[in-house]
């Protein structure tokens, strides 16, 4: 199939006609602002019928204080097209409320969302349902904040060494 | 230390000693570093091992990557608090006597890592023989902090098992 940004962009709102919030373009970049619990069906869509095979990022946004809902999900997905109007870059966005940070993983149709994921969960507290295996990726397993939050002190640094005089000991054993 | 060469005493030459005064001697002129580089610093550390500064000058080059055979630990390179841990038992794991030195400002102090996952200084956790300022450090010195060391050793030595 054969079509550029603007196309394919078309092509998406005649699929999800419910489900697009809203379209943002800034300077030839395409930004989807998708219903959160639709997310999976949309991504599968993009990668099987439409050929974005490339996950390029997937991260998140702690938006406290500046506006609700409190977080935004945002990914990146590429599409390798045969000549250069075709080699296209899209970004979803999906919003998430304070009360229940959870989203659907997409590491069933990208792997590489896996290690992403289990990132945003770590900084972030996001809680992807169905990952197959959630856990901290950077900070040590039994440590408690989410460093990236805006409500935590970067500068804290109590947790870090909880856990580092815990790995001390068990080291002992 | 007293050399004598009077032939009618020892023939060829001797030399009378203390065993702490000459072990200390051959540990100081042998120092067998342990590198523990974490970031940018150790690509410097480097630089101080390979030809162009050549550590082996003053018998340190020998980079031992199993703690159990080195006696100088050189932490050059950011240490997070998920690291410490690591670091403090491969620093237990070396035999006694044994030296560290803190290379660079993220070891001495946190340099510009002010943040919730960085110790603020490696003597948190170790004790620090020599600490060398610099981000990174210039070769000059890193040598100069191996050279500090040995005049420790000299000077201050090492009990003899």
């Amino acid at each position: 199939m054969s079509f550029d940004l603007e196309q394919a962009t078309v092509l998406l709102q005649n699929e999800f006609p419910q489900d697009i919030l809203d379209i943002k373009e800034y300077r030839n970049e395409t930004t989807l602002l998708i219903k959160k619990d639709q997310i999976h069906r949309f991504c599968k869509h993009l990668k099987d019928n439409l050929d974005f095979t490339f996950l390029a990022d997937l991260t998140a946004v702690d938006y406290l204080e500046v506006k609700l809902p409190r977080y935004e999900v945002v990914y990146h997905i590429h599409r390798f097209g045969p000549d250069c109007e075709e080699n296209i870059r899209i970004r979803l966005k999906a919003e998430l409320t304070d009360d229940n940070p959870k989203i659907d993983s997409v590491a069933s149709i990208w792997s590489s969302a896996d290690w992403l994921e289990r990132e945003v969960y770590d900084m972030f507290g996001i809680e992807f349902t169905g990952h197959p295996d959630l856990r901290r990726i950077l900070m040590p397993e039994d440590y408690g904040p989410f460093p990236l939050r805006k409500d935590f002190d970067v500068r804290n640094r109590e947790a870090s060494k909880e856990s580092f005089e815990k790995a001390l000991e068990d080291g002992r054993d | 230390m007293g050399v004598n060469a009077d032939p009618l005493v020892g023939g060829e030459g001797f030399l009378t000693t203390t065993i702490e005064a000459f072990a200390n001697w051959g540990r100081k002129n042998s120092l067998w570093p342990m590198p523990f580089g974490t970031a940018c610093c150790a690509i410097e550390m480097m630089g101080v091992f390979a030809s162009r500064y050549d550590l082996s000058r003053f018998g340190a080059e020998v980079a031992r990557f199993s703690p159990r055979q080195a006696d100088l630990m050189i932490v050059s390179g950011t240490i997070t608090y998920k690291m410490a841990s690591v670091c403090r038992r491969i620093y237990d794991q070396m035999p006694e006597p044994k030296w560290v030195i803190a290379m660079g400002s993220c070891t001495c102090g946190g340099g510009p890592f002010d943040s919730y996952a960085v110790v603020q200084g490696i003597d948190e956790f170790l004790p620090v023989d020599v600490y060398v300022g610099g981000c990174p450090p210039r070769p000059e010195a890193l040598i100069d902090a191996v050279m500090k060391i040995q005049k420790k050793i000299e000077m201050k030595g090492a009990p003899v098992v």
